[in-house]
């Protein structure tokens, strides 16, 4: 198909690259379309969305209102609750499961028995469903049976039970804690691996030169790890803004607003209220400001030259 | 000689004291899921908390398959979870073969394009999603969500097993070139074999996410007919008295599978998981 237009200068080589383009369009097609249909043609559909009123009830009485939803967008108390509750959300989660599974990966890079087992074990969060993570948690995090307050309790940090999950100053560290717990393995084996390529020779030279383990960490192993952390962290920080799960089945968003991020906001919207073109509005806005923050977080790595490419 | 000793148990303190509270944390609400459920109700909510039933039961998990659509869900699960498996791996491997052994001008864009794909929020895609399958007339069937699924598991897949055909040196295609075999046959003899384990690999990863997937199961199904497990474990919770004895014994259920099939392939999975963010 592309073949005639470039065929006046290098008829044979053209017609060569006509023909090798044959075969890989036929085994990329089917992965193409399910992209093309399920992935790009509903982006389209909800930037065209955005623009529209739609009564999900009644589709002939769609209207087009222009900028109307995005208006709305301004004058909407709730969004907001829900920006400052989804920074808190990010920031707060992404900065916990980083630190966690950077100390998870320098205990699995020890060496001892069972480690292979070990390591394994360890990343099951990362494969658990995340109703499952909701109900462990919830069931966990209980006001009247709950284990958690049972043992602070015990321990004599708290003196009686909270209801963490339903007073809204708890709501989203509660959820939060539920989500660093199932990112934490993500990170602690992407930095096992990073550790696991450094070379061995480089700690012997900075031992046998009277190197204290702190100072090797500082002045090889985080160095080392840098880059490989601040990939982790921002694929970790795009996952997290989108994700809603744990907080719509463990708190609804609630209580009040207090749990509410974005996300979930763009989803109540479309669903509780049915108002979709809102809804895609909100979740278009979600995705500029996510692709401006990460625009922005990639050139400051590069204005600090931490990433060699 | 005994400071040798104390030194050695020193040594074992730094290395299990850290490695089994980390291990805590990760199991401990496995745990605690699995005791709850195997306690009889009148010890579930007793004003105490108690680490141990006096009197372990598996009545929940009967209560659960008999009074529940438990099964049913987990029937739906099981349908999506296996064809998504085999759609999206057909489609994978056709794919991370092309970028693997077929060199044509703007791979390298394509296969960033496959990989930006994962970074849409699913509010952003559910919402033209569920009008596009409500006008398809698959809304609340199977189909919806396989279709969704393969969608969203492909390009990782196909990620996964460019990286292990890339593993697998072009000599040996050459080798069955001269011997007369055909590309579908070097497909056939030679990669598949030797890729298995990065293929199981691959097969886990659509599995889980497909059994684990919650927003697109949960707005694309509307009852029995298509509700796959983790929307019958949420609409469980939101019923208005909780069981958590059934509940329990639901979500261990529910992750029997997940774990089995992690353990058995946590190695390859591993690699193919790492081998996109760590350059050495």
């Amino acid at each position: 198909m592309r073949s005639p237009r470039r065929s006046s200068a290098k008829a044979s080589r053209g017609n060569r690259r006509g023909r090798t383009w044959v075969l890989p369009l036929f085994l990329l097609s089917p992965a193409l379309a399910l992209l093309l249909g399920i992935v790009a043609y509903p982006i389209a559909r909800a930037i065209w969305l955005s623009f529209h009123r739609l009564e999900i009830l009644r589709p002939d009485l769609t209207q087009y209102v222009a900028l109307d939803n995005y208006r709305g967008l301004l004058q909407d108390p709730v969004i907001r609750i829900a920006l400052q509750n989804s920074v808190v959300w990010v920031v707060g989660v992404v900065v916990f499961q980083c630190l966690g599974g950077l100390v998870g990966a320098l205990i699995l890079n020890r060496r001892f028995p069972g480690r292979a087992m070990v390591r394994g074990l360890a990343l099951i969060p990362w494969a658990t469903p995340s109703v499952l993570v909701a109900l462990m948690w919830t069931w966990m995090l209980d006001g009247n049976y709950g284990l958690v307050n049972d043992l602070l309790v015990k321990a004599g940090i708290l003196s009686r039970f909270q209801p963490w999950l339903a007073q809204p100053w708890s709501a989203l560290p509660a959820v939060m804690l539920a989500d660093v717990w199932q990112g934490i393995p993500f990170f602690a084996v992407m930095l096992l691996a990073a550790l696991q390529a450094i070379p061995e020779d480089l700690f012997e030279a900075a031992r046998i030169d009277g190197a204290s383990p702190w100072r090797v960490f500082r002045h090889i192993t985080l160095p080392l790890l840098l880059p490989t952390i601040l990939i982790t962290t921002m694929l970790r920080m795009i996952w997290t803004a989108n994700y809603m799960d744990l907080i719509m089945i463990m708190t609804g968003g609630g209580p009040g607003y207090s749990s509410l991020t974005i996300p979930l906001h763009a989803y109540y919207m479309a669903y509780k209220r049915l108002d979709f073109g809102y809804g895609a509005t909100i979740a278009i806005v979600q995705v500029a400001i996510l692709a401006g923050a990460i625009v922005a977080y990639l050139r400051q790595l590069r204005s600090h030259e931490v990433m060699v490419q | 000689m005994r400071r040798r000793s104390l030194r050695a148990a020193w040594g074992a303190v730094k290395l299990w004291v850290p490695l089994g509270a980390w291990l805590t944390f990760v199991l401990a609400p496995y745990v605690w899921m699995f005791i709850t459920s195997i306690k009889p109700p009148t010890e579930l909510y007793t004003k105490t908390v108690r680490y141990w039933p006096g009197q372990p039961t598996f009545e929940g998990y009967r209560l659960l398959m008999e009074t529940t659509p438990f099964l049913i869900y987990m029937r739906n699960s099981g349908v999506v979870a296996i064809s998504t498996c085999a759609v999206a791996l057909v489609v994978a491997m056709a794919a991370a073969y092309c970028f693997s052994r077929i060199p044509f001008r703007g791979k390298g864009v394509l296969l960033f394009g496959f990989l930006v794909t994962q970074l849409f929020p699913s509010v952003l895609l559910v919402l033209p999603l569920f009008l596009i399958m409500r006008s398809l007339g698959i809304l609340n069937t199977p189909p919806a969500l396989i279709l969704a699924h393969s969608t969203f598991a492909v390009p990782f897949s196909t990620w996964m097993l460019t990286g292990f055909f890339n593993a697998i040196p072009r000599e040996l295609d050459e080798a069955a070139t001269i011997d007369g075999c055909n590309r579908l046959q070097i497909f056939r003899y030679v990669l598949l074999p030797l890729s298995a384990p990065g293929v199981a690999a691959a097969l886990t990863y659509i599995f889980i996410y497909s059994w684990n997937e919650f927003i697109y199961a949960l707005t694309f199904t509307a009852d029995l007919r298509a509700r796959t497990l983790p929307v019958g474990l949420q609409t469980f919770m939101g019923e208005f008295i909780i069981r958590w004895d059934l509940l329990t014994a639901g979500g261990v259920i529910t992750a029997l599978p997940i774990v089995f099939f992690f353990m058995l392939v946590q190695r390859q999975l591993i690699a193919g998981l790492t081998a996109g963010a760590v350059k050495g």
